[in-house]
């Protein structure tokens, strides 16, 4: 048995949860073929390449760049990602969608490599139709949070490439994310940031929700669900202003795709490749009482 | 005695450092867009504003068209020191040679100078330019590439969104522009390395160069203006920083200046 997979085995090499060093795993996963590297005594043997042996390369991974942020409030959350689909120094897309509705309380938004997102939200979707039909009701937020994280670690040793953040509000109407790194080790948080511009955004979101960086007993007005959009908007217009991997606003000009889930099951996206999750979507087969209360809110049809 | 040029004094002691597992500072190389093309009588350059390092946009607005001679100008793509370096250079040292001679510099000449310089570096120096001047010859516009190769051609491009400023050249370039469609090309070629490479950005500057006048044009198309602030801004109140600890000191009212004096006969000695 390898080592390294023994209960209680301490395994320094492994990515550290939403920590700084995770990127460089992936860096060596690229460069070993898949394999992670690990250091001291288990370290995999290296060629030297002038000793005349080689090793064959295989890249599965690439990084397209994305930033994903998601806020939660008392009763809402707001899960935003930008439109780039960036490669090296080229823009192959501009306006793709990070974003997935999983069911109208819970949106998953995913950065990192583009195929694997797509893959993933597969996945994710079959998992949750699956759990739709045999249940009769749709996966609860925290539900959705362990599935994800399952997902995630069921590739542990040939990962997904994905940075996600999951929002929504749970069975009591209170809005919650929670962050991941790419193998699966999540926490439940009130905001969070990934991908390319997270060193640029999170410390903004920590200062203007939690009230990091202030002086102790400084008091942090809570921000009402139209002040968390436009700090989330404005998170994406600096960020895009120093980040090239990630857009402000979309490329025409329209605000980043961002979806609203409010305490009464409503859910809206500025996303126009996304038609299908139309208001009418949610609407069907719920409860009158709902339907009439949707209504009622305010839409963000960008 | 002092001879100019680059000092290789920490060669043996860096490449030394390296072996043993040190990582050297990198060069800050930035992803550019420049362009130039010449019209009925003169010559139109173009470059793009942003300077990267890595993923992050490290200046937003800055300058990539070089004086070379009031009649010369050179825009330069590759690492950034390099590029403002090569160029100072050569402006200097064709400055002494107008004072000297009391003639208008040529192109050619620092064309000349540029590709002699680069040579001899053998690419190290990772300056790739766009020149173009006006002289007594007419309009010339050329490329210089790091190991100091060079094209004259009446469109020229350089830098990671060169591929992007092509297409548009060789979509709607004509011969015998007018300096307004001379300057629209290039316009459009800047533009389309902004929008298509990840590595230009920001805006559009242009430099056109005519007989007897130049005229260097800072922000001529602004095509990322940031399109969204938070309303109600940022503010903090006094207190958000708490104090810990305060001094408070006197400024000084008496300044004695000090002169070193050094005679010759000691700072001679050996």
């Amino acid at each position: 048995m390898d080592p390294l997979l023994r209960p209680g085995h301490n395994a320094p090499h492994l990515p550290a949860a939403m920590g700084p060093g995770y990127a460089d795993v992936f860096d060596r996963l690229s460069r070993q073929g898949g394999r992670v590297e690990t250091t001291g005594t288990n370290a995999l043997p290296t060629f030297d390449a002038h000793a005349g042996a080689k090793q064959a390369s295989f890249q599965p991974y690439q990084n397209n760049g994305g930033s994903v942020v998601a806020v939660a409030g008392k009763d809402f959350c707001v899960v935003a990602s930008d439109t780039r689909f960036g490669l090296g120094f080229a823009v192959p897309t501009r306006m793709i969608s990070r974003n997935l509705v999983l069911n109208d309380k819970v949106v998953l938004a995913t950065a990192g490599m583009q195929a694997d997102t797509c893959t993933l939200h597969k996945v994710l979707r079959i998992r949750l139709d699956m759990y739709r039909q045999n249940h009769g009701k749709d996966m609860s937020l925290g539900a959705v949070s362990q599935l994800l994280s399952n997902t995630l670690y069921y590739k542990r040793f040939f990962p997904y490439y994905t940075f996600n953040v999951l929002g929504g509000v749970d069975e009591n109407g209170e809005g919650f994310c929670y962050g991941y790194d790419a193998i699966g080790s999540h926490e439940k948080v009130k905001v969070v940031c990934t991908g390319s511009s997270q060193s640029l955004i999170q410390p903004v979101l920590d200062n203007q929700v939690d009230g990091k960086q202030m002086y102790d007993g400084q008091p942090v007005a809570e921000l009402s669900l139209e002040q968390t959009v436009e700090l989330v908007k404005d998170c994406f217009s600096s960020a895009g202003e120093r980040d090239i991997y990630t857009v402000g606003l979309d490329g025409r000009g329209q605000p980043p795709l961002y979806v609203k889930i409010l305490k009464l099951a409503f859910v809206l996206t500025s996303h126009p490749l996304r038609s299908k999750y139309t208001r009418s979507h949610f609407i069907q087969g719920q409860s009158p009482a709902v339907r009439d209360s949707q209504t009622t809110t305010d839409t963000y049809f960008t | 005695m002092e001879r100019g040029g680059f000092s290789f004094d920490n060669c043996v002691r860096n490449a030394m450092l390296e072996s043993a597992g040190y990582q050297p500072p990198k060069a800050r190389k930035t992803g550019t867009t420049i362009c130039g093309v010449i019209f009925e009588g003169g010559v139109v350059l173009g470059a793009d504003t942003r300077a990267t390092s890595g993923n992050v946009v490290f200046e937003k607005n800055c300058e990539k068209i070089h004086y070379i001679a009031p009649n010369i100008y050179c825009c330069g793509a590759g690492t950034a020191a390099d590029t403002e370096n090569t160029t100072g250079l050569i402006a200097s040292q064709l400055e002494l040679h107008r004072l000297s001679t009391g003639r208008e510099s040529r192109v050619i000449t620092s064309l000349t100078m540029l590709k002699q310089m680069l040579f001899k570096y053998q690419g190290h120096v990772s300056a790739a330019l766009v020149l173009g001047g006006v002289d007594l010859k007419g309009p010339h516009l050329y490329t210089v590439y790091p190991h100091g190769s060079s094209d004259s051609l009446p469109y020229v491009t350089m830098g990671s969104g060169s591929l992007a400023a092509m297409a548009v050249f060789e979509a709607n370039y004509k011969d015998n522009l007018t300096e307004e469609e001379a300057k629209l090309l290039v316009k459009q070629a800047i533009s389309a390395g902004i929008f298509n490479d990840l590595g230009s950005g920001g805006n559009v500057n242009l430099c056109v160069i005519k007989k007897g006048k130049t005229e260097v044009i800072k922000g001529y198309a602004q095509e990322n203006p940031r399109k969204y602030r938070r309303p109600a801004g940022y503010s903090f109140p006094t207190g958000t920083t708490s104090v810990l600890e305060s001094k408070f000191q006197r400024p000084v009212s008496e300044i004695a200046v000090v002169t070193e004096v050094v005679s010759e006969s000691v700072s001679m000695e050996t």
